[in-house]
């Protein structure tokens, strides 16, 4: 390798940062997937009050960068609970937010909220006729939710889908703010003593490629399942 | 210690925030436009036929949007300074400064994306219409200016907005390498005085009303460029999305 990429000996831990990366989007996409099914089906529901909370919390949420949102949970929350320990156990207490844990949520609450307008759009794009047949079988409503309403659904909902994975992978890059020592941070602490900064960023950079590239190509797997049966215009 | 929400501290720092505004509307202003200023261009010609030009345009969009932009920020923050070349050429003065690597990385940013999406409202440009255009005798060029673009112009323009959303709210970044835009400035104020929740807040506010009052604003240009289509068909609701 030439010496521009030689990284001192600290190449491992650009390795370890990206397999933390990854196990916070995986964690991430799991709050996504049950905030954005929940949100959609609030935004659907015939609840005045479900739907307007849902709209709320969709709104709000896509109108601040998710970096701002992240320093209000992260600093926002330490404040909370430390008044919450204040209250309890009394005196001056000191708390420190778990930095994956306020990642993960802040991550899972951002892209959940765009999630809740993928499967909204899903569940609208799903053919009345389907659901009138269901009922004139005399489905009840939850039978018709789970056998008919949701698997087409979720047809619809996997090209978007997977872009918000994609765009969850890469996101991930802003939990280095809050110290979690994940790919973009490694990166950070050693583009110092490697003194190879841009070596070390551009092979950072070359590891998330790989992740939305393999990611891309599984995308394209899974929707080609998803489309199994359909008829190709 | 926790002393309650301070709002008269946050009535003191606004004549800092609104500095830091400042600095947000410029990055954001100056990306726009380079990223506008560059996209057409290299949007119709990621949409030609010709392979040669084609290729290497999908090769820059595809690793520019498959990287994020936080490294990509880094990478020409600090990442050009390994190069004793780059330190010492002419450029420099520039390029040390946060805010140009700021502008210059949203810029390559947004441009891999906006090529894209003029790329693809080009392609979905209706064959009839280049037809009526080569029928009447219109030359290559001709096309391109009278039919191409106005009718691609039309059909990019939600995809559009969405993209000026984020940028808007990716400059928030730029606080990252010491661009004292909203973000940085809160941050500095909260260094000061340690109250991270007003701050925060106070500038979550001041970008959910940024957003949606460019989306408003989009959405009357939108409706500018639609008036001829019948009025359900006008100025579709402009839905945030991922890009």
């Amino acid at each position: 390798m030439p010496d521009i990429f030689n990284l001192q000996g600290y190449g491992h831990l650009l390795l370890e940062g990206a397999w933390l990366s990854l196990r916070v989007a995986l964690a991430a996409m799991l709050v996504v997937l049950a905030l954005g099914m929940a949100g959609a089906l609030a935004r659907l529901s015939r609840s005045a009050p479900l739907r307007v909370a849902s709209a709320a919390y969709t709104t709000i949420v896509r109108g601040i960068p998710e970096l701002v949102l992240l320093l209000i949970v992260y600093y926002g929350g330490t404040v909370l609970l430390q008044v919450l320990m204040e209250l309890v156990a009394g005196g001056e207490q000191r708390v420190d937010i778990n930095a994956f844990l306020a990642g993960t949520l802040v991550l899972g609450i951002v892209y959940g909220a765009y999630a809740a307008e993928v499967f909204r759009g899903a569940f609208l794009s799903v053919p009345r006729g389907q659901t009138e047949a269901a009922e004139s079988l005399g489905m009840r409503p939850g039978l018709v939710f789970w056998r008919i309403r949701l698997p087409l659904a979720m047809r619809f909902a996997v090209p978007g889908l997977g872009n918000l994975w994609l765009t969850l992978l890469k996101a991930t890059s802003i939990t280095s703010v809050i110290g979690l020592t994940e790919l973009a941070r490694q990166a950070d602490l050693i583009k110092a003593p490697t003194h190879r900064p841009f070596a070390t960023f551009f092979l950072a950079s070359l590891l998330y490629l790989a992740a939305t590239a393999l990611s891309d190509l599984l995308r394209l797997r899974i929707q080609r399942w998803a489309d199994a049966g359909v008829r190709r215009d | 210690m926790w002393h309650g929400i301070d709002l008269a501290l946050v009535w003191r720092s606004l004549p800092e925030l609104g500095q830091g505004l400042v600095v947000t509307v410029e990055l954001s202003l100056l990306t726009m436009i380079a990223g506008v200023l560059l996209s057409v261009p290299l949007g119709m010609a990621r949409a030609s036929r010709y392979r040669l030009l084609a290729g290497p345009i999908w090769a820059y969009t595809y690793v520019f949007r498959g990287t994020p932009m936080l490294i990509q920020l880094f990478l020409i923050y600090y990442g050009l300074a390994q190069f004793a070349d780059v330190r010492s050429s002419l450029l420099w003065p520039v390029l040390r400064e946060g805010f140009w690597c700021a502008v210059i990385a949203f810029t390559l940013n947004t441009v891999a994306y906006t090529t894209e999406i003029v790329a693809s409202a080009i392609r979905n440009v209706p064959h009839a219409d280049l037809e009526a255009g080569r029928a009447l005798g219109m030359s290559s060029w001709l096309l391109q200016r009278r039919i191409v673009l106005p009718v691609a112009l039309r059909t990019l323009f939600p995809a559009y907005t969405n993209e000026v959303i984020f940028i808007l709210q990716s400059t928030s970044l730029a606080s990252l390498v010491t661009v004292l835009d909203l973000t940085g400035m809160a941050r500095i104020v909260i260094a000061r005085t340690w109250s991270p929740y007003e701050l925060f807040v106070t500038i979550g506010i001041v970008y959910l009303l940024l957003t949606y009052g460019m989306i408003w604003c989009f959405a009357r240009v939108e409706q500018r460029l639609y008036r001829h289509l019948k009025r359900e068909e006008a100025g579709t609701r402009v839905d945030l999305r991922l890009r």
